[in-house]
């Protein structure tokens, strides 16, 4: 397991958790209103702790919400998620070199419990894997202690909105919250211009398709969005640019 | 009202997100996807939102809205103001939000 003894034994460990402290109010806040967009929009009591403890990507989380409201095909929702997720693959593209030399479950538990802030401060602090063992282990230590802190705040406040939220009334309409942290990471996104294209048709055709069954506009939406953005690219290569 | 639809739905979320966080650390032959799609990374995870978000802004019961009065529209863009102002996912949320509630609970809109 990534969190034996051993590797808590480690001083990187620790190391990790205490990198990661100052990012656990930020997770928090944005767990709890996580947290509480889940249970306002509509879900029973144990959908909402299943998502909140099992799910672990927020903003997979928030964009499956209202397609599982609208009671979207499986996997049209599994297939966004995973869109939205797509960042991950790239982040997992990137830790290869560090964790190849585990066992495979090892690596896909390291996988799980690295979000963003996690990937972020391994990849500054580490810019090369391990030559020998113990370096190895440092790193791997380095991040579960990390990505522990970040889960443990994440999920805490997560629990903690659910629990509150039932105490405030629909009225408010505090779901909204859980929109506009998806306007957050969109913002956090647009950092090309062809980017800020493909948001702008995926936003267009998602309004213009969703009379299509099965919230199938999400799908034509990015599709659409996708192939626009790499025509585009090649009809102006200079507009090009690294992730 | 919990069904094992959505149950099932849930798990596997939490299995896209094993899949995608460890997408290159699955094989331990060296491997990589064809270009195209490494391009596409780029675009298909602003797409994918933006297709969520923007009808959840400006459309009701699956229809584009006619009026101005809307607190969604007023709180997307203080969010997304906030954002490019002073960044931070955080600021976004509170942002959005000071504007939304005001114009929701007080003028109803």
């Amino acid at each position: 397991m990534i969190f034996s003894r051993a590797l808590r034994r480690q001083p990187a460990f620790v190391d990790g958790m205490r990198d990661m402290l100052p990012q656990a109010p930020g997770i928090a806040a944005w767990g709890l209103m996580t947290g509480v967009a889940i249970i306002k929009s509509g879900m029973s009591l144990s959908e909402s702790l299943a998502m909140t403890l099992l799910v672990f990507a927020g903003s997979s989380q928030l964009a499956s919400l209202p397609l599982i409201i609208a009671g979207a095909p499986a996997w049209v929702i599994l297939a966004t998620g995973f869109c939205v997720n797509l960042r991950f693959v790239v982040f997992s593209l990137h830790l290869r070199p560090h964790l190849m030399h585990l066992p495979l479950a090892q690596r896909l538990a390291h996988g799980y419990f690295t979000a963003d802030i996690t990937y972020v401060l391994f990849t500054q602090r580490f810019h090369d894997p391990g030559h020998t063992a113990d370096e190895r282990r440092a790193q791997e230590a380095y991040l579960a202690g990390n990505g522990l802190v970040n889960w443990c705040s994440w999920v805490g406040s997560g629990l903690v909105g659910v629990a509150l939220a039932n105490f405030i009334p629909t009225a408010w309409g505090l779901g909204f919250a859980g929109i506009l942290c998806l306007v957050g990471i969109l913002c956090s996104l647009a950092s090309t211009r062809l980017r800020l294209l493909a948001a702008a048709i995926a936003g267009v055709v998602g309004v213009a398709a969703y009379a299509l069954p099965l919230k199938l506009n999400i799908v034509a939406a990015i599709a659409v969005a996708v192939l626009i953005a790499l025509s585009a690219e090649k009809l102006r290569p200079a507009a090009r640019s690294p992730a | 009202m919990t069904d094992l639809w959505t149950l099932a739905v849930i798990v596997g979320l939490a299995l896209v997100t094993v899949l995608t966080r460890g997408f290159f650390l699955i094989s331990s032959q060296p491997w990589s996807l064809p270009p195209w799609a490494l391009r596409a990374l780029q675009y298909a995870p602003i797409a994918a939102l933006s297709a969520v978000v923007v009808p959840e802004v400006v459309m009701t019961q699956g229809e584009l809205i006619d009026t101005w009065r809307d607190a969604r529209l007023f709180a997307a863009s203080a969010g997304a103001a906030w954002y490019f102002w002073r960044g931070g996912v955080l600021g976004t949320i509170l942002a959005g939000m000071a504007v939304y509630l005001p114009l929701r609970v007080g003028l109803g809109w």
